[in-house]
């Protein structure tokens, strides 16, 4: 029996009609907890999708150092921590904090204390981060305390993930309801549990790392390279392959949405379950905080006398890189399946999720091929694009998420009209901020402003690459601007748009069966689930009408 | 809103154990993450000009770092007594077994005090090297460890002996989180006071 009391104590539900500021601070409400990371994730991605403009900008022509030469590399560290913590995985746990406990039927988040604590954790450190990058500290800044407050920020920013993943995961394993063993979790419930396991183990090795690094900055700069080292230590965690685990839970939504949008159950059901697992495969690359890449430098793919140790380094890359990327691709794969003979009703959601989900394969694709070292891509900015596609394509299906369960968490919906031309406005936008550094990556230019700055002044930046980093930089601010147009129409819709009943999508998991948004404890009764789609059992036909 | 049929009351699943579990992974990846720079900070040193990675002027105090691994045999058989008593519903040997528990914990944190002052071990080195820094984050961090674990053993004595005798899961929660830190710490004797 549990000795904690997990049942939230709210004085007002998320239906309450006036919610003071006092309530949202000392609320455990998954649901209030939830939305709150997830709008102020997104709000974080308008800032960090302007940086990532603002250097893109910097890089047409760097010798003329608009941004001023001492804050390209914060400005670089922001746009790559930022990127991944202030926005991805916030809005990812954030959406996996309001919806998981209501998909498994559950009348709360397991500790909810926890994941607020983790929650207030997260948006201090990150407001600490901010703050100390504003003040010349953070990696190769030069004022000392600030780069010293940056980094222990660093650490309570992870703590507090940390803890959220913790809650999250821990909600899935004990709070499901009767009958709904593990093959019958709803397909993002489970891609969140396989994310937040992989995040329970990749975010204590960097707290680690960040530890040593604090102590070595305060008490002795040689040993870990000082404000200049900060990168080069946390870095295995803000690259590929360890982003795939941050992205995993968009991958489960672009899932869930196929057997919707089909009308019908998930066929292969247990494979599509099996292909998510795959892709947390990717943690254990931030466990051994390395990138795995192939180590055949110079001696290109000749297998001379080297054979077995060749295929011992093949077997290594590819179980890091390419496994993952396989479980994706299953998810792809799959979903035509559904579609067979089906009357699909394509929705924003779907075309959010699914092109988001492209997104972060073509990052995939990415990751492997700057794995591969005699491609010669590694320190260029081939590595940059992977990770603006794999962030961009995650964070691409967690808009299309917020469209989805909308309804769900604030009542009222968002127009589809509306919301679908935004998913191929983003969609644009990733393309524009990450196609182009690939084909920039094979022409060598650097990628690393935190490198030798030599290798970023001697590089000719004209000619092709000035079009290319134009691209770039326009891809941010289309992204900008699909994120903003995104949060109005948001705002609109969720405050004074059209009640949106309490099944609007003709949904198959739990959260469906509740009140649109749903009392303070979820469900006015425990329920009994019977298959994976517990509401396509209760309807006439046995399917979705 | 869809009527789906009502279910009665679920079994439970053991969330403060499965909750701890997880912790203790999180913990386990954290100490096993910082024992692998260790061990490549050490590799490096051993490599280098040097060849040693514990400074010239310092030796590891063997007699405090093994009475520690000793003491935390002692507190994993506590933390299962607990248990075990538990189980029985005796509540007198719950909490002598917490009891001890906690005293075992406070000796090793003072144990872990003797190492640092019996080693005069500076963190600042004026060589470079990263061997003082690195000591002090990992032991540290183990202390902090410890810290918490006496937390939890007082939140358990308090909530077991002031009578809910009934939630038995969070002394078997308790145990596990000295496991873990049993074999956090086995680790942790063995690379950094045992190899050197």
């Amino acid at each position: 029996m549990t000795t904690i009391d997990t049942v939230s104590n709210t004085a007002t539900g998320s239906s309450g009609a006036a919610s003071s500021i006092a309530d949202w601070i000392t609320t455990s409400d998954h649901k209030r907890i939830g939305r709150a990371m997830i709008v102020l994730g997104l709000l974080a991605l308008l800032g960090i999708a302007v940086v990532g403009g603002l250097l893109g900008f910097e890089r047409i022509d760097i010798n003329s150092v608009s941004l001023g030469s001492g804050s390209i590399p914060q400005l670089f560290a922001i746009d790559r921590i930022g990127l991944a913590f202030f926005a991805v995985v916030p809005v990812m746990l954030g959406l996996g904090v309001a919806v998981v406990p209501l998909q498994v039927g559950a009348r709360s988040l397991a500790f909810p204390r926890l994941a607020a604590a983790g929650f207030w954790a997260w948006f201090f450190g990150m407001a600490l981060i901010i703050i100390s990058i504003c003040a010349n500290g953070g990696p190769n800044g030069g004022a000392t305390k600030y780069v010293a407050l940056f980094i222990s920020s660093y650490a309570v920013m992870l703590g507090g993930l940390t803890f959220v993943a913790i809650a999250l995961a821990a909600t899935v394993l004990t709070t499901r309801a009767p009958g709904m063993n593990m093959r019958r979790v709803p397909l993002f419930a489970w891609s969140v549990l396989v994310s937040t396991l992989g995040l329970i183990l990749v975010l204590p090795v960097t707290i680690g790392a960040v530890i040593y690094l604090y102590l070595s900055y305060r008490y002795n700069r040689e040993a870990f390279g000082g404000n200049t080292g900060i990168l080069h230590w946390v870095g295995f965690s803000l690259t590929q392959p360890t982003t795939f685990v941050y992205a995993l839970p968009a991958i489960g939504f672009a899932a869930e949405m196929v057997p919707v949008t089909a009308r019908g159950r998930m066929p292969m059901r247990g494979v599509v379950l099996g292909g998510l697992g795959l892709v947390g495969v990717a943690a254990f690359a931030g466990v051994t905080q390395t990138e795995h890449p192939l180590p055949w430098s110079g001696s290109k793919f000749y297998l001379g006398d080297l054979f077995w140790q060749k295929l011992g380094d093949i077997l290594n890359w590819g179980f890091f890189n390419v496994l993952p990327v396989l479980g994706a691709v299953v998810v792809l794969l799959l979903a035509p399946l559904a579609f067979k003979g089906s009357k699909p009703k394509i929705n924003a959601p779907f075309v959010f999720g699914i092109f988001g989900l492209l997104m972060v394969l073509v990052g995939m694709a990415g990751g492997i091929l700057n794995g591969i070292i005699d491609l010669g891509l590694r320190g260029t900015v081939f590595e940059e694009g992977a990770y603006v596609y794999v962030c961009y394509g995650a964070l691409l299906a967690g808009m299309g998420a917020v469209a989805y369960w909308g309804p769900k968490l604030w009542g009222r919906r968002m127009p589809d009209k509306a919301v679908g031309p935004l998913a191929l406005l983003g969609v644009l936008a990733t393309v524009l901020a990450g196609f182009p550094y690939y084909i920039a990556g094979f022409a060598n230019q650097p990628g690393d402003f935190t490198g030798p700055a030599k290798d970023l002044v001697t590089f000719s930046y004209s000619g092709p690459h000035a079009l290319w980093n134009t691209l770039a930089t326009i891809g941010h601010g289309l992204m900008v601007i699909t994120v903003l147009a995104f949060i109005a129409l948001a705002l609109k819709s969720f405050t004074s748009g059209a009640a949106a009943g309490d099944d609007p999508w003709d949904a198959h998991t739990l959260e469906w069966a509740t009140s649109s948004p749903p009392p303070t404890d979820n469900f006015a009764a425990m329920h009994t689930v019977a298959s994976a789609e517990p509401l396509i059992d209760l309807k006439p036909s046995g399917e979705a009408s | 809103m869809l009527a789906l049929p009502p279910a009665a009351p679920p079994a439970p699943k053991r969330q403060l154990f499965v909750g701890t579990a997880l912790a203790c992974s999180a913990g386990t990846a954290l100490i096993g993450g910082m024992l692998a720079l260790w061990l490549r900070f050490r590799s490096a040193a051993i490599n280098g000009t040097d060849h040693r990675w514990l400074p010239k002027k310092y030796s590891i105090p063997e007699v405090p770092s093994n009475i520690m691994l000793v003491s935390f045999i002692g507190i994993a058989v506590f933390a299962q007594w607990a248990v075990y008593a538990a189980r029985r519903d005796d509540k007198r040997h719950v909490g002598m077994a917490l009891g001890l528990v906690g005293l075992f914990a406070v000796a090793v944190i003072n144990a872990q005090a003797a190492v640092y002052s019996q080693m005069g071990l500076p963190i600042r080195d004026k060589t470079g090297s990263a061997y003082g820094v690195m000591f002090y984050a990992i032991t540290g961090t183990f202390v902090a460890f410890l810290i918490l674990g006496i937390v939890f053993t007082m939140v358990t004595a308090f909530r077991y002996l002031g009578g809910r005798t009934t939630e038995r899961e969070i002394v078997t929660a308790h145990a596990i989180y000295w496991y873990f830190t049993t074999a956090a710490f086995a680790m942790l004797w063995f690379v950094v006071y045992v190899t050197k």
